[in-house]
């Protein structure tokens, strides 16, 4: 896009000066962003970046470093760390809990929004999927832990009514125990999705509708034909937001698995991995993590981007 | 116009309070002199205390109440704990301590603030890290005065050049004062150079305690001599648990419940030159539990302190009844429910006998924070709470914990005080005075915990077969280790 867009064209002398001067405000304006960004995000960034080439860390009461040895963090990192493998965690939890996730809201969405079924208490329905959002994700975490211990309500439950024979430990196996963390993150978010998706639908115009309903189009067709295609930018928005969402989770396994990631840290995530670094207060690795993982959600990102919004790339570049 | 009206209004409303501040500069000048003073007092109240202190030794039984000399001293007495152990402790027992709430207390006029921070993924230790080295150079009010350690991290903290736990000779505490406690309990808490930073009421050597109920029904018995014969050595220990399993009971509750038996009755330290090294004995109890947990005689689910570990404290009804269960003194009171009428417990039914090995769990360590402001006052804490026979009879008797003097257990051990209901009237004090003289605390080192904790945790895959063979569960811990301690190498 280029800036003339924005810009309007200046028609005299006079004018232009005075355009000039209202953008002057525009960058005052700005100004509190960008303190609040260097201070909060950029400086913090590029600290990083600086710490990552350092070896500094604490043994016991005394302090190892900082000592300057380049990229050796990032050598370490790659040889010893299990780091595609806890990144395979992520991606697969993350993946496990997003399709249902997605899926239930493109449904519940479209039924909200479906002028035909004109459901009833909307309202409350809205609140009672957001409602397990707003509980802590630790606080959740840790009550899925309860539920599904070998001495909980789930296991209790299933003996009595005869499913298993005796406790099935969810913790010790590692299908069950991904299939709780994507679980929990999919009744976490799908509420939020679910509104996110709203509001996108709400925007198409309903003359579309209107004119697909005349021109005699299933219920199917319209879904795919008209509302998927039109919902495309909340769409995007919502699948990258959820990636770099995915990538940073964290709290649901850390509580669930106590910190461990087990069985075997297959329910490791990069960023519990990150925190393992805390206990000897490992700047150095820690940050070159971090770098790492700015890159790979950056990376990611943009892949998704590219893919899903083709069409509109090509357009811009016309 | 009007701006420079402004201009000036700003002007000479800066120098008003230039002036405001320089006044402030006065005023803050005899502030200072004052402060001089009150240190002048301070010292010449430490010379007061040289003399209470030798006063105190000639009568060491004097229950007398908050020392004077601490009216001079901080107003504000912080402790670091990680549970409420010692609260309780301090709470019924220490003369001359109000109970406010649960975490703020008063002696005398010094307010008594505790600060929990539990020790669950290095929190405790990460919260002191943060405190102590500044300690010094805190407001007087948040300066630490007493911060409590255990045994599986005392040397972190009593290092000499770390210099965070203040010499206890520095406080007036001399080597008499405490020649009535166990010398491994000095052990833990002394540097390098052999002063002396901490002391503890607990001696906690560890024994078996065991279900009579089950006892009667496998082997026969409830005494603890012939239960003894039975687990006297773990190739017996072994062949009972099969008998326990057989019928329809666990030996223990989880795989870690004898972890420390083992890991204590090692032949080496976790870390030598740099290198982690499993000891043999460490490795024999992976191998021996992985056969208990496949034969059905031990779960690899129940983690220490979780839910289904705790329910072996109860009779057998939707989960199996639990054989024994590995522990010191302070398990008896502070572990098995015993305050639940339901429990078994309540009703007496444990038994108490030495087990395979001896070996010893725990113990909290009192020290003084470098940089206290309350000196006579933790110097009375600590003597009173480690050395009072007095006290330390009452905690013995009240909380069944087993106490750090050598005089007190013996008491004990010849009198019905130290029968003890969770046993249903056992008095376990003979075994522990006996065991407590035979731990050896020289195998320690300042990584014992991360190992401990670590090795524990990547073995319990290889428990519950997530993980396929040993060798796959000890690259886990290889690699835990690296993460906590990068400066240590491993096999």
């Amino acid at each position: 896009m280029s800036k003339s867009n924005l810009v309007l064209v200046p028609t005299n002398k006079a004018k232009s000066g005075q355009i000039d001067k209202l953008n002057r405000w525009g960058y005052i304006f700005l100004i509190p962003f960008m303190l609040v960004f260097i201070v909060f995000q950029l400086i913090p960034l590029v600290n990083t970046l600086w710490n990552s080439l350092f070896e500094n860390y604490m043994s016991g009461l005394k302090k190892v470093g900082p000592n300057f040895i380049g990229l050796g963090n990032y050598i370490k990192l790659f040889q010893e760390g299990d780091l595609a493998k806890y990144f395979g965690n992520t991606i697969i939890m993350w993946i496990l809990g997003f399709i249902p996730q997605i899926t239930i809201s493109l449904l519940l969405s479209a039924w909200f929004t479906n002028p035909m079924l004109r459901l009833k208490c909307q309202r409350f329905f809205k609140t009672v999927i957001y409602l397990p959002n707003l509980i802590m994700a630790s606080a959740f975490a840790m009550l899925f832990f309860t539920m599904f211990d070998t001495t909980g309500p789930v296991n209790g439950l299933f003996i009595k009514m005869g499913i298993f024979k005796e406790p099935y430990a969810f913790l010790l196996h590692v299908g069950s125990t991904r299939g709780l963390v994507a679980f929990m993150n999919c009744l976490m978010w799908f509420g939020n999705t679910t509104i996110l998706l709203m509001a996108g639908m709400m925007g198409i115009p309903v003359d579309l509708f209107e004119a697909a309903d005349v021109d005699g189009a299933t219920p199917g067709q319209v879904f795919w034909k008209i509302t998927l295609p039109l919902l495309r930018p909340i769409f995007i928005y919502v699948l990258i937001t959820s990636l770099i969402g995915g990538l940073q989770m964290f709290d649901v396994p850390q509580i669930l698995t106590n910190g461990s990631g087990d069985p075997m840290r297959t329910s490791m995530t990069l960023i519990m991995f990150l925190n393992k670094h805390l206990f000897s207060k490992n700047y150095g690795m820690a940050g070159a993590l971090s770098v790492l993982l700015l890159i790979v959600t950056g990376v990611l990102s943009f892949i998704v981007f590219r893919m899903t919004a083709q069409d509109e790339v090509k357009k811009n570049r016309r | 116009m009007r701006n420079l009206k402004k201009r000036l209004a700003l002007v000479s409303a800066l120098a008003l309070s230039g002036a405001m501040l320089a006044g402030c500069g006065e005023a803050a000048a005899p502030a200072t002199t004052t402060a001089a003073k009150a240190e002048e007092t301070t010292a010449a109240a430490k010379a007061d205390e040289t003399t209470a202190a030798a006063a105190d030794n000639g009568a060491a039984e004097t229950e007398a109440a908050a020392p004077a000399a601490s009216a001079d001293e901080g107003k504000v007495l912080n402790i670091q704990v990680w549970n409420d152990e010692f609260i309780n402790r301090v709470t019924s027992h220490y003369p001359g301590y109000e109970k406010v709430d649960d975490t703020h207390g008063k002696i005398g006029d010094v307010e008594v603030v505790w600060t929990i921070t539990p020790s669950n993924d290095n929190a405790y230790q990460n919260n002191l890290d943060s405190v102590l080295p500044s300690n010094a150079d805190a407001a007087a009010d948040s300066k630490v005065d007493i911060f409590l350690v255990e045994a599986d991290y005392a040397l972190k903290y009593v290092d000499a050049d770390a210099n965070v736990a203040m010499k206890l000779s520095d406080l007036g505490i001399t080597d008499a004062d405490l020649g009535d406690q166990y010398q491994y309990t000095k052990d833990v808490v002394t540097d390098a150079n052999g002063d002396l930073r901490g002391a503890s009421w607990q001696a906690c050597s560890a024994g078996l305690i065991y279900n009579r109920d089950i006892a009667k029904e496998v082997i026969g018995s409830d005494d603890p001599a012939e239960v003894q014969k039975a687990v006297a050595d773990w190739a017996t220990y072994n062949d009972t648990a099969k008998k326990v399993a057989d019928a329809g009971y666990l030996m223990t509750a989880g795989y870690a419940d004898t972890f420390r038996v083992y890991s204590n009755n090692v032949s080496a330290p976790w870390v030598q030159n740099g290198k982690v090294v499993v000891d043999a004995n460490i490795k024999q109890w992976a191998e021996d539990t992985k056969a208990q947990v496949d034969a059905g005689q031990t779960t690899a689910s129940a983690d220490l302190w979780g839910d289904e570990w705790a329910k072996g404290f109860y009779p057998a009804g939707d989960t199996k009844g639990v054989f024994c269960y590995f522990g010191p003194a302070w398990f008896f009171n502070f572990s098995m429910h015993g305050d639940d009428a339901a429990s078994i417990g309540a009703k007496g039914g444990w038994g108490f006998t030495v087990g395979p090995q001896g070996h010893f769990w725990g113990g909290t360590w009192i020290c003084a924070a470098n940089g206290t402001d309350n000196p006579t006052l933790v110097k009375d804490i600590i003597l009173k709470m480690t050395t009072d026979k007095g006290i330390l009879k009452d905690i013995a008797t009240q909380d069944s914990d087993c106490v750090n003097s050598k005089s007190v257990l013996a008491d004990l051990s010849s009198s019905a005080d130290g029968n003890l209901a969770i046993l249903g009237g056992q008095n376990p004090y003979a075994v522990l005075a006996e065991g407590a003289e035979k731990v050896d605390m020289s195998k320690l080192s300042i990584y014992d915990q991360g190992c401990n904790e670590e090795y524990q945790k990547a073995m319990k895959n290889y428990f519950s077969g997530a993980a396929a063979s040993y060798d796959e569960a000890l690259a886990q811990f290889n690699t835990a280790i690296k993460e906590k301690y990068p400066e240590l190498t491993t096999d």
